[in-house]
């Protein structure tokens, strides 16, 4: 499973796994798309190379999904994947995103913000997990 | 914990550990016990905590769970020695409600409902990608932010009358746009005049029921059956990316803070610091950019009635920001203090009298306005001195989450909703189909029961019971 979704009053909760923490951020990508739409259905025409850099792996994952929620808006683009995301020993990430644009696609709603509310990544037996609640 | 009765529909939990006070509870026992099912309470408590609060954290009747901060939540802060902060005033920055008031009733409009509504979504870009109609330039973008509804009026979007019924008079005066990041600019670019999703609505209304027909008439309620119009909406992505901005420069800039809290959402900064003036000064801004949003929707939305029915009047009531924080001024142990009111999903009620209300609503008290979920009705409230006194002039701002939005999505389908609302001759049109299951009424709290608290507690007494016929959303 590469992510599920967490129950949550006013806004949307998952919890992404990997087998490593490269695999939880992208894993956690799909889940954030998919609460819009269906990314299997988007077809790959899009590119954006995306890096950053902070000072923590939280930080860093709410840094990439806000990025991407922010190609989204300012750029239409909708998430099909997140191919080569690396991250180095000192918090700093590269990929490249994937899909096409929005208005190609039946969205359900929105994603206002990412947060940190109970937001946490952990180690488990099978590898990494990240829990994340975005404001929708 | 312990939670105490202090009279019918008020609560308080004591100070106890971290508090700084205590908290105060505005609810029916049936609300109390909604409440109690998800992690309100304990962010309330949370809130109690942070440096510098006065009085309590406060618990509308409409709180449920946010991130850092309930929603329906009400703080006060020093103006020196307390705090301000992103997640007490929310992401979406100067998300609210107006009202117009016009000179047709629901008998008029009935038959031409679904082309009022039809005509409505030709006019209001809604949606998730739906770009603005309006391009702006360098110089009216900064306007927009600095000045709000002002602008709107130098641009023939607005009347004078417009702009003196809005909340704070159109814009905040701490507005400061050189304090938001190029990035949030970009969001919030192509956005001004869209409804956005969620949450966000347009919505036809009649006069259902008059509880106070004196203050009714000030407001421009003239008798039952009289179309009335209520647009909720926001800041859109400039307000979320300000959010987002300074709670990441707030984290960054103050490590210690962040050890020391039980939920990094509720990171703030200091007063005394300069990362507080910058978050005011942006903040302001993007609250400014709400208040304008929300005008160019009712220009598009003037236009769309007028193409139904020839020249309609649509007169604003008011227009409230119901996420924000701001500078207000109360007695507290005696003395006046300036304080820093975080309003987060909770409307500001100022009672008669109050300097700050326009001339014609000065001796009644402010209107609030309480949208219900879809399909359900709305209130108009009016401000009282008791909420000036008991909450920062504060109450409860509309229905308030039940359930998820996932859970929504799984038990009601948009095909059966949009079914039992035509049913009530309630006409929805909305960008996604499949985002009406997301705010079915049944995932809300019943809005008849959160206006009953605020007007049995006093510190919103009823004015009007508004009923849907029309409704646009994303």
């Amino acid at each position: 499973m590469k992510y599920k979704y967490l129950a949550h009053t006013a806004d949307a909760k998952f919890k992404a796994f990997g087998k490593n923490i490269d695999e939880v951020f992208v894993n956690s990508a799909l889940a954030m798309f998919n609460i819009l739409g269906d990314t299997s259905k988007v077809k790959p025409i899009k590119k954006k190379k995306i890096k950053l850099k902070t000072n923590s792996y939280e930080s860093l994952l709410y840094d990439f999904l806000e990025e991407l929620l922010f190609l989204f808006e300012t750029k239409r683009l909708f998430l099909h994947e997140v191919k080569d995301l690396k991250i180095s020993e000192n918090f700093f990430l590269s990929a490249t995103v994937v899909g096409d644009d929005l208005g190609n696609y039946d969205l359900n709603g929105d994603i206002k913000a990412v947060t940190y509310n109970d937001m946490k990544i952990s180690k488990t037996n099978k590898g990494y997990e990240a829990v994340v609640v975005v404001d929708v | 914990m312990e939670i105490k009765k202090i009279e019918e529909n008020v609560y308080e939990i004591p100070k106890t550990g971290k508090m700084n006070v205590p908290v105060r509870i505005f609810a029916s026992e049936k609300i109390l016990e909604n409440i109690k099912k998800d992690k309100s309470i304990q962010q309330a408590i949370n809130v109690a905590g942070l440096p510098g609060i006065y009085g309590q954290s406060i618990m509308m009747p409409d709180a449920h769970q946010g991130y850092g901060f309930s929603i329906g939540g009400v703080a006060a802060f020093d103006i020196e020695k307390g705090i301000i902060s992103p997640g007490g005033v929310g992401f979406d920055i100067n998300c609210g409600v107006r009202l117009l008031t016009s000179n047709l009733t629901k008998e008029y409009v009935e038959p031409q409902i679904k082309e009022l509504v039809n005509e409505l979504f030709e006019h209001v870009p809604c949606g998730v990608g739906k770009d603005s109609n309006l391009r702006l330039s360098d110089e009216d973008y900064e306007k927009v932010l600095n000045k709000g509804v002002e602008w709107a009026v130098e641009k023939g979007y607005a009347t004078n009358k417009d702009l003196e019924r809005c909340e704070e008079g159109g814009y905040m005066k701490t507005a400061d746009s050189s304090k938001i990041s190029p990035r949030a600019k970009k969001r919030g670019r192509k956005q001004l005049g869209t409804l956005g999703a969620g949450n966000h609505f347009i919505e036809v209304q009649y006069v259902d029921e008059i509880y106070d027909e004196e203050v009714a008439k000030i407001f421009g309620i003239t008798g039952k059956n009289q179309i009335v119009l209520m647009i909720h909406s926001g800041s859109r992505g400039l307000g979320h990316q300000v959010c987002s901005d300074y709670i990441r420069k707030m984290e960054e800039a103050f490590p210690e803070i962040v050890k020391g809290l039980p939920d990094k959402d509720l990171i703030y900064a200091p007063t005394d610091s300069p990362l507080a003036k910058d978050y005011l000064g942006g903040m302001s801004a993007a609250a400014n950019y709400g208040w304008c949003n929300r005008q160019i929707l009712t220009y598009q939305s003037r236009k769309a009635f007028d193409k139904v029915f020839g020249k309609v009047e649509l007169d604003l009531v008011y227009d409230v920001a119901h996420n924000v924080a701001k500078i207000e001024e109360y007695n507290i142990d005696g003395k006046l203090r300036k304080v820093y009111v975080h309003r987060k999903g909770a409307t500001r009620a100022f009672g008669p009298g109050h300097k700050e209300l326009p001339l014609v609503y000065r001796d009644v008290g402010q209107p609030i306005l309480l949208p219900g979920s879809m399909g359900t009705a709305s209130y108009v409230l009016v401000g009282t001195d008791k909420a000036m006194n008991e909450t920062f002039s504060s109450t409860a701002h509309g229905a308030g989450r039940l359930m998820s939005r996932h859970e929504a999505m799984k038990r009601f389908t948009s095909e059966k909703i949009v079914k039992e609302l035509e049913e009530k001759k309630i006409y929805v049109k909305a960008a996604s189909v499949r985002g009406i299951s997301e705010e079915a009424p049944g995932v809300y709290k019943d809005i008849e029961d959160v206006a009953d608290v605020s007007d049995k507690v006093g510190i919103g007494k009823k004015v009007c019971k508004l009923r849907p016929m029309g409704v646009i959303k994303g």
